[in-house]
């Protein structure tokens, strides 16, 4: 038994300890909004905090997770307030087909915590999230629009 | 979102309940079918209007990411005159269709059809819907119907200025039988098409909250793992179950036709970590002999072979060539290219002997649910798909639904228990259905004025509808191969005047899978024609843009996209300094479309610095939405110019993820200035795929505009060129 803190919530899951992390969030747990895009920590699809830090999901084994605060996609909002970065991406229309935005918006409000401003250059090398709809430009103005929410 | 079969939900929740309440899993049910009436009836199929005035749209067609849904639901909004800010949506199911005879029409979503096809369909559901509404009101105050309007979700009778509202006259709208004669508005009057309107499912986009195939979580669900054959055409020849059975949470080992060999589990990462033990030998068969080299030796051939399949033929080009004052020559390559979906291929599967359901992301519900019928062996009335959203679709999942049909024949070996069957990402890149492989020779004849007489564009390679739709072949002849080539046509003409052209095709069919993929057939036949159009302009030292227009003059059309993005980018002015132009224009799915890139080039690094990009789909019904479906497209198709290309080893496809197989990203991201101009000429144009084919050869005109090179084959990373 492996013991988990997700959104807050605690959570006891019978898996082995090298489990991908994403797969205990997303099967085990129930949360879907965490995504499953490569398995090789390269498109960023799987994207979670833990401990406030933007990690890929899908090659941090769960052992690697006990005793942190994980954070997906569906904690992101705060007492009943979508989080800036989310309400940016609804005021820019930022999503099209929507997969890879739950890694994105959660590599984008890492990114807003550690610089608040960031600039095209700091997104460029922080965002290599893989978006196959092309949302990019988008998504550089709902990380602009966040910043200066 | 979270609507569920009606029929389901009561068995569901029995079901649950007998579970024992150990199901720690929210209850996302498959929305993807239609609410009936429970607690408000439908106005019609297409309109269900609730007490509280919301207008429940439901949308046949698959929504993945290109807003057919917002788009689609603007047209039926337009013509109902409810009000765009009570509107929400739902998916009527492929089996509700067939039950109620086709009702919403074709559930295919490709082709860039989603609106175009259905526009008539939708926008006269929701004007008899509100004709039907009208009528009721009507008859409750016991008027004229002509006396009344509807605007906005309320119905006024405008001699007295009585006022109902749809919510509260729908359920008697819903007894009335559907009026006969159906007008629609007159587009100058739209007021909801035509906007720039948000996404409807935008809000579900940023919370986690939008299901897709792959997040489907049923009671008492397994999970399986698969691998197919590498090669196709080759055999599961055996494998040792008992090798992985005693692993913990392995249920079955299960052999799926005689491709592929799957493992059932009580998780999916225990189902694929078995299957990675799990001893497999294969029979490669012959195709073990195929290669990258060994396919384009073969293509190569067919430039010059003899061939009868022909796409357009004016004039006579082979005389007027051999009589030519001048020839000019090129022969272009272009490779296979994957979709990648963001989302892998998944389905969930349930199969008794009385039902079988499948869940699943698809661009064609129908053809799905024919499929489930076929395969699990019971009649279309027993069986049922609920569509989800789609990560990503571009092709892959509208003619080719191979992992539906290896879930059911999963599900169809443990009766009763719903399993989820996904594919690896290393799985989905190997097992594609591939844009195909082609080449390309462009000889251009000109007479002694250096007028140009004479074109031949000889296409040597795959066929999509030789393989997966065979229906649609017409003689032998593959008529996709040549779109944007067509002599004319409101669908993909081509945009030049020139006395003698011929275009045909040789076609070779390696087995490496071929399928529909964003635009397919015009990316490669954009940049042949429009790479080789500014290598005859520089032969005979005209300016491009001047090269083209004079050719044009019949093309109204396209040269006003053309001219459009000229204008935008500056042409004629001198740009920024190391920054170099080029420009392309191109005709597909209706819509007229072009582009001009600012490039500059340091090296072998290659900077995209802006891309303007023009269309005219004769209507615009969300211009924001076009908007992001240009940038969006220019995306796709760069990232096959520069980073794509899948190659063949042994017979197996080579590329297995995305360290291998790269797409760009927001650093390589060029400024996208989009230019939406709709003629309105009765036509209705795609917006989904139009605009990928342009973006590569105005880039690849503006890389020869700043290297002297030109690039003939792709991708680009194999030239040593990236993309920065």
């Amino acid at each position: 038994m492996v013991q988990l803190t997700i959104n807050g919530k605690s959570h006891e899951v019978d898996v082995e300890p090298d489990t991908p992390l994403l797969w205990v969030i997303r099967d085990t747990v129930g949360l879907t909004g965490t995504k499953y895009g490569c398995g090789i920590a390269q498109c960023g699809a799987c994207t979670v905090h833990i401990n406030g830090e933007p990690v890929r999901s899908c090659s941090l084994a769960v052992s690697d997770a006990v005793g942190k605060q994980i954070i997906t996609i569906e904690g992101l909002a705060a007492d009943g307030k979508l989080h800036k970065v989310q309400q940016a991406w609804i005021d820019q229309d930022v999503p099209q087909c929507g997969y890879c935005q739950s890694g994105m918006i959660m590599a984008v409000a890492a990114l807003l915590k550690q610089k608040p401003n960031p600039t095209d250059a700091d997104i460029d090398a922080a965002i290599t999230n893989i978006c196959r709809c092309g949302t990019y430009q988008q998504v550089r103005a709902g990380i602009h629009a966040a910043a200066n929410a | 979102m979270n609507f569920m079969p009606k029929m389901n939900r009561r068995a569901f929740v029995v079901s649950t309940a007998a579970a024992g309440g150990g199901l720690a899993l929210g209850w996302q049910l498959p929305f993807g079918a239609a609410e009936a009436a429970e607690d408000s009836p439908e106005v019609n199929a297409w309109a269900l209007i609730k007490p509280d005035e919301t207008v429940v749209i439901r949308i046949a067609r698959s929504e993945m990411g290109q807003g057919t849904l917002t788009g689609l639901a603007q047209m039926v909004a337009e013509e109902l005159e409810c009000d765009w800010a009570k509107v929400t949506y739902e998916f009527p199911t492929p089996g509700q269709n067939v039950a109620r005879k086709r009702i919403w029409g074709d559930f295919f979503t490709a082709g860039s059809q989603g609106i175009r096809s259905s526009n008539e369909i939708v926008r006269k559901g929701g004007a008899a819907a509100r004709m039907m509404l009208i009528e009721a009101a009507a008859g409750e105050w016991k008027v004229p119907a002509s006396e009344c309007t509807a605007s906005l979700g309320v119905i006024t009778h405008t001699p007295t200025g009585r006022t109902v509202t749809f919510g509260k006259i729908a359920p008697i709208a819903n007894k009335l039988e559907p009026p006969a004669d159906v007008k629609l508005k007159d587009p100058k009057d739209w007021k909801v098409i035509g906007q720039g309107k948000k996404r409807l499912d935008t809000p579900l986009k940023v919370n986690g909250e939008a299901k897709y195939g792959i997040d489907i979580q049923l009671p008492d669900m397994l999970y399986a793992a698969i691998k197919a054959v590498p090669v196709n055409g080759g055999k599961v020849k055996s494998f040792d179950a008992a090798k992985v059975e005693g692993r913990k949470g392995v249920k079955k080992v299960v052999q799926v036709e005689d491709t592929a060999v799957a493992v059932i589990a009580d998780s999916w990462w225990r189902a694929k970590t078995a299957l990675d033990e799990l001893p497999i030998t294969w029979d490669l068969g012959d195709n073990v002999k195929v290669s990258s080299a060994s396919i384009a030796a073969w293509l190569k051939e067919g430039l010059d072979a003899d061939t009868g399949l022909v796409g357009n033929k004016t004039g006579d080009a082979t005389a007027t060539l051999a009589s030519a004052a001048k020839k000019v020559e090129a022969v272009y390559a272009y490779p296979y290219q994957h979709h990648v979906t963001m989302e892998p291929q998944n389905a969930t599967a349930r199969f008794t002997d009385e039902k079988c359901e499948v869940w699943t992301s698809t661009q064609n519900g129908e053809a799905a649910l024919a499929l489930v019928s076929e395969t699990s062996g019971l009649p279309i009335a027993k069986c049922e798909v609920y569509k989800t959203f789609l990560g990503g679709g571009f092709g892959r999942r509208s003619t080719s639904h191979d992992y539906v049909k290896q879930a059911v024949l999963i599900a169809k070996q443990m009766p009763g228990v719903p399993i989820k069957l996904l594919w690896t990402r290393e799985e989905d890149m190997v097992h594609g259905w591939y844009h195909p492989v082609t080449q390309a020779k462009l000889t251009a004849g000109f007479d002694a004025d250096k007028n140009l007489t004479a074109l031949h564009i000889r296409i040597s390679g795959q066929s999509i509808l030789a393989t997966v739709m065979p229906a649609r072949m017409q003689e032998g002849r593959d008529p996709a191969t040549f779109s944007g080539l067509y002599p004319g046509g409101a669908e993909a003409a081509f945009g030049y005047d020139i006395p003698n052209v011929l275009v045909d095709h040789s076609m070779r069919n390696p087995h490496i899978h071929p399928g529909f993929w964003r635009g397919v057939n015009i990316n490669h036949n954009a940049i042949y024609l429009e790479s080789f159009m500014d290598e005859l302009a520089k032969e005979t030292g005209v300016d491009p843009l001047e090269f083209r227009r004079k050719i044009m003059a019949k093309h109204p059309k396209h040269l006003a996209v053309l001219n459009a993005v000229a204008e935008k980018i500056g042409w004629g002015t001198p740009a920024p300094a190391g920054v170099h132009r080029g420009l392309a224009h191109f005709m597909g799915f209706g819509s007229y479309v072009a582009a001009a890139a600012e490039v500059s080039v340091d090296g072998k690094k290659v900077k995209i610095h802006r891309i303007v990009g023009a269309t005219d789909p004769g209507y615009a019904v969300n211009p924001a939405q076009i908007e992001r479906q240009i940038a969006g497209s220019f995306v796709y198709g760069l990232t096959g110019l520069f980073l794509g290309g899948i190659t063949v080893k042994d017979g197996a496809v080579e590329q297995t993820n995305f360290d291998t197989y790269d797409m760009m990203r927001i650093a390589q991201m060029p400024k996208v200035e989009a230019i939406v101009m709709p003629s309105r000429s009765g036509v209705w144009g795609g917006v989904g795929e139009p605009t990928i084919c342009v973006a590569a050869p105005a880039v690849l005109n503006a890389i020869t505009a700043a290297t002297g090179t030109r690039y003939r084959t792709f991708p680009l990373r194999e030239h040593g060129l990236t993309l920065v």
